[in-house]
């Protein structure tokens, strides 16, 4: 009876994209997006083609980086593989900086680019803003200075030193690379005025260091006792990259500076590597809400949903695990799983809901998955959030590979006496300590040959890999002295690599 | 509020410096493929790219991570009838439930494969080649000059303006013109100052004074700080540079002895070096000679494509090269190379001949000179007599044996490798 007489027009019908279009979805996505209470740096949407889009995916997704050629590898791979049909490129880059750059492929259809927005420019930009993470460890407003700042200075020094000196220090911090992160300590705030400022002190102010720290001048007599000279480093140290930049004896002060810039950018990417299924899940979550509620407003044709639900179930689709395309738990599908599922846990609990979550059952969603969204992390988000629901529809189960058991035996599955156990493991799955080896610097020799000792302390017994050794070089080459590795199980030795290679010396006995 | 930007218009090839770090730090495993392309190829798409193959092991980043072993717990989705306690006997080969995880890359254990462009590849085919010996140097033409200093000028365009020279000018020309009206200007003022303190009353004579002094400083005042004149501009001339030329005779024996696959050996031989002349060495001239019984110059089409077919006289090629170097490169303007391709078949008596040619008539005059023999079989009198030549010229003659299509390139790269200086 009551038919409203002006009924929403669709913005627009066809496949193709404008920049006027795209504009205006921008527009009402937005709009929506702070309806919702989404709270988001502002964006900067840049269209790019293929070629530019494979640049960007091989150097980390950076609009600008440093010259190396990993990334040249990387990109011919990629290149490679797209001109072969074998792979299709994302359909979006963002990048966690203030404004926050979205790169959409000019070869997406208005639709994709919709979706690219939603999902990009509200869902992940919020995440960034939001997440404490992101908040505590990047510096969104610094990090394109930075990165200028880390370009201009690789490049003088290839210039000053030679491309290939330069080549081979970048080499080796790569190898290091997951171990230039502090994990707890939080970093000093990133500014390129500052860091050009106080580059040139600290490299005479490190360079001093170091040298009181190798001292070679005898000690006078007094403090003869060798033993009493307290060990170094006084603790295990993680950061492995820090340590070098700060002692290793033999670098030259332009090696420090590029050990630094290296180790900056390892630690402005460890919360993209620690939140990636919350990250996605959150900006999956979000293009389905903002481009259902467009639907619902009649903004959208339903071809556009359509296309748009095709795209969005293929990103979120997951094999089982006896599926040949089976590669891991997409997080993309648990992600957005857990996000609807809080949602759904909100709005309509179930008895069992009550039971796990009674804290937010039934309580305001929004509210409550901004606050999941800023204070987790993947591991303590699926440790608090993971409910017996999407456990059962994920069909989860949990199996114990053992190498000394000749077989695999099924710990749980998704039954009241399984859900504890499977949250629990499926957390530590994201649990970074887990991923990586553990390996720590427990000794220097200072008054004796200088060399490094580390310890590696397995978990549950998982061995280093073959490429321990070579990458024992790269650190080698950065110390400058012997390094010795221990992989330590159960407080026992059971294999040590060093470098240069104990077995490449000739046996004293022999000769 | 967000900004949109289309990045696609000025971005092309931002890739291309990592690409070619990654390239040069594989140069050598690029060089042994495209060696391999090489040889394989058939003649007509000798200059193609080429996609090279690199081990996988070759080219690792080594990290620490953790190999399959220990004990591991794994979620896993899609349980279809496990419950709990069941026992399932270990996944071979990774993969599935509970095997070690599959490699994440995409890559899989393949080798590394990627494409290089034509421009690529030939870089790689020639590099490190030259032409042996490439000592004349002629002013030769008006194409190569180089840009030098020639002192200043009072013409030119703004962006050679020489402001040392500008301002000096400047200050000459205000020095010249205003020094008289200074030096008048100072006596003025010393005689108003005298005035103004004996004799204040003449009030007449300070006006007057004081007018002269008014306009004097006037007169100093419009004198322009820079004027168009003083601009001088540095002068750059060019000047031409010596260059030398070089003429390549590219003799190919075409005789009856010679069969197919022979001939098509030559015929890649000297497509080699063709494309070897054209890419790095811009004024080159080819010369080609076939030669049966008698030799003819023709072109590149006739020489590659070309059937004809007859018996084998060697020396007619050499005595046409003789004398076209004596009509049309004059030998103390033009570098001279000779190569020889031949199955090494030969008039009886003819070698002899060509003994004679060469030593007397063309390698006096020649930079370099390669023979290259296509046969499996044993040497000939042609050979022999080469032999001879070599032990006479040992830095400018070189001779060697092709045996199959898979040595043409090394062979090439014998030939025409650079050597110290």
């Amino acid at each position: 009876m009551n038919q409203p007489q002006l009924k929403q027009q669709p913005i627009s019908t066809g496949s193709d994209w404008t920049f006027e279009l795209i504009q205006q979805y921008d527009e009402v996505i937005g709009g929506l997006a702070q309806e919702f209470g989404l709270d988001t740096y502002p964006n900067q949407i840049e269209i790019i083609n293929s070629e530019q889009m494979m640049d960007a995916y091989s150097s980390s997704g950076m609009p600008l980086f440093y010259h190396h050629w990993s990334y040249g590898k990387h990109f011919l791979g990629i290149e490679n593989n797209y001109n072969r049909g074998q792979m299709g490129l994302a359909y979006e880059i963002v990048i966690n900086s203030n404004p926050c750059i979205a790169y959409l492929m000019e070869e997406n259809s208005m639709t994709m680019q919709a979706l690219v927005i939603a999902h990009a420019c509200y869902g992940h930009n919020s995440f960034f803003k939001g997440n404490y993470l992101f908040r505590a460890w990047t510096e969104a407003d610094s990090i394109i200075d930075y990165l200028v700042f880390a370009r201009n200075y690789i490049a003088k020094c290839e210039e000053r030193h030679g491309v290939d000196a330069v080549e081979k220090i970048l080499d080796s911090c790569h190898a290091l690379m997951n171990y230039g992160v502090d994990r707890y300590k939080r970093p000093h705030p990133i500014s390129t005025t500052e860091e050009m400022q106080r580059q040139h002190e600290r490299e005479v102010l490190l360079q001093q260091q170091v040298n009181d720290l190798w001292r070679t001048i005898p000690v006078t007599k007094s403090t003869t006792a060798k033993d009493k000279l307290p060990p170094f480093p006084e603790e295990p140290q993680e950061n492995l990259l820090y340590f070098l930049e700060k002692n290793a004896p033999l670098l030259e002060p332009w090696h420090r500076e590029i050990l630094r810039i290296v180790r900056k950018i390892a630690q402005y990417f460890y919360p993209q590597r620690q939140t990636q299924v919350m990250n996605e899940g959150w900006a999956c979550f979000w293009h389905y809400t903002l481009l259902n509620e467009m639907y619902d407003r009649n903004l959208v044709t339903d071809g556009f949903m359509m296309e748009f639900l095709q795209s969005h179930t293929s990103v979120i689709f997951q094999p089982d695990f006896d599926s040949p395309y089976y590669s891991g738990i997409n997080p993309y599908t648990l992600g957005f799983a857990m996000m609807m599922d809080i949602r759904r846990i909100c709005e309509n609990p179930t008895d069992e809901d009550r039971q796990w979550f009674p804290d937010f059952a039934g309580s305001n969603w929004q509210e409550t998955l901004q606050f999941a969204m800023r204070n987790f992390k993947d591991e303590s988000f699926i440790q608090q959030f993971l409910s017996p629901k999407v456990m059962r529809d994920l069909k989860l189960f949990c199996a114990l590979d053992d190498d000394r058991l000749s077989e695999i035996e099924i710990t749980a599955i998704h039954d009241d006496s399984g859900y504890q156990i499977i949250r629990e493991h499926l957390a530590g799955q994201y649990n970074m300590g887990d991923k990586e080896p553990n390996i720590q610097i427990t000794n220097i020799d200072i008054r004796g040959d200088r060399s490094m000792r580390l310890e590696h302390r397995q978990h549950n017994r998982k061995p280093l890999n073959d490429y321990s050794q070579e990458t024992l070089k790269h650190l080698h080459r950065l110390w400058g002295f012997d390094i010795h590795l221990d992989s330590i199980q159960d407080g026992k030795v059971v294999n040590s690599y060093h470098c240069p290679d104990i077995n490449d010396y000739p046996d004293p006995e022999n000769e | 509020m967000s900004y949109l930007i289309d990045r696609r218009l000025n971005a092309k090839n931002k890739s291309a410096v990592n690409r070619q770090r990654f390239i040069r730090r594989y140069k050598k495993h690029i060089k042994k493929a495209v060696a391999d392309a090489v040889s394989s190829r058939s003649i007509t798409d000798i200059e193609k790219g080429e996609e090279i193959t690199i081990p996988n092991d070759d080219i690792q980043e080594p990290v620490f991570s953790h190999s399959p072993g220990g004990k591991r717990t794994t979620i896993h989705p899609g349980n279809k009838e496990f419950v709990k306690g069941d026992k399932i006997p270990r996944p071979k080969g990774g993969g599935g439930a509970g095997g070690s995880k599959a490699s994440n890359t995409g890559e899989g254990m393949d080798d590394f494969a990627f494409q290089i462009t034509q421009d690529e590849f030939l870089e790689f085919m020639f590099d490190d080649l030259e032409l042996p010996n490439l000592v004349k140097r002629q002013l030769a033409g008006s194409d190569t000059f180089k840009y030098k200093r020639a002192g200043y000028s009072t013409v030119g365009t703004p962006n050679q303006i020489n402001i040392v020279r500008s301002l000096r000018a400047a200050n000459a020309r205000r020095i010249a013109l205003g020094s008289p009206s200074k030096k008048k200007l100072a006596q003025l003022q010393q005689q108003l100052e005298q005035l103004l303190e004996e004799h204040p009353q003449q009030s007449d004579k300070i006006r007057q004074l004081e007018e002269q002094i008014e306009q004097l400083s006037a007169k100093v005042k419009r004198i322009p700080f820079l004027d168009t004149f003083d601009i001088k501009y540095n002068l750059t001339v060019k000047e031409p540079q010596p260059t030398s030329k070089a003429v390549m005779f590219c003799i190919m024996d075409v005789s009856g002895s010679m069969n197919q696959a022979t001939k098509d050996m030559a015929k890649r031989f000297f497509i080699l070096l063709y494309l070897f002349l054209q890419r790095n060495y811009d004024r080159t001239d080819v010369v080609f000679i076939r030669h049966h019984t008698n030799a003819a110059e023709v072109d590149e089409e006739e020489f590659f494509y070309s059937r004809e077919t007859g018996g084998t006289i060697v020396s007619s090629a050499l005595s046409l090269m003789k004398n076209i170097m004596d009509t049309r490169y004059p030998t103390s303007e033009w570098n001279i190379y000779g190569a020889q391709a031949s199955d090494g078949d030969n008039w009886d008596n003819d070698s002899s001949r060509c003994y004679d040619l060469l030593v007397n008539e063309i390698m006096p005059h020649t930079q370099h000179y390669s023979y290259v023999e296509i046969s499996p079989r044993e040497h000939q009198s042609l050979w022999h007599e080469y032999e001879q030549v070599k032990s006479q010229f040992e830095d400018t003659f070189a001779t060697q044996q092709i045996i199959q299509p898979s040595d043409i390139y090394p062979v090439f790269r014998e030939l025409f490798q650079r050597r110290p200086a």
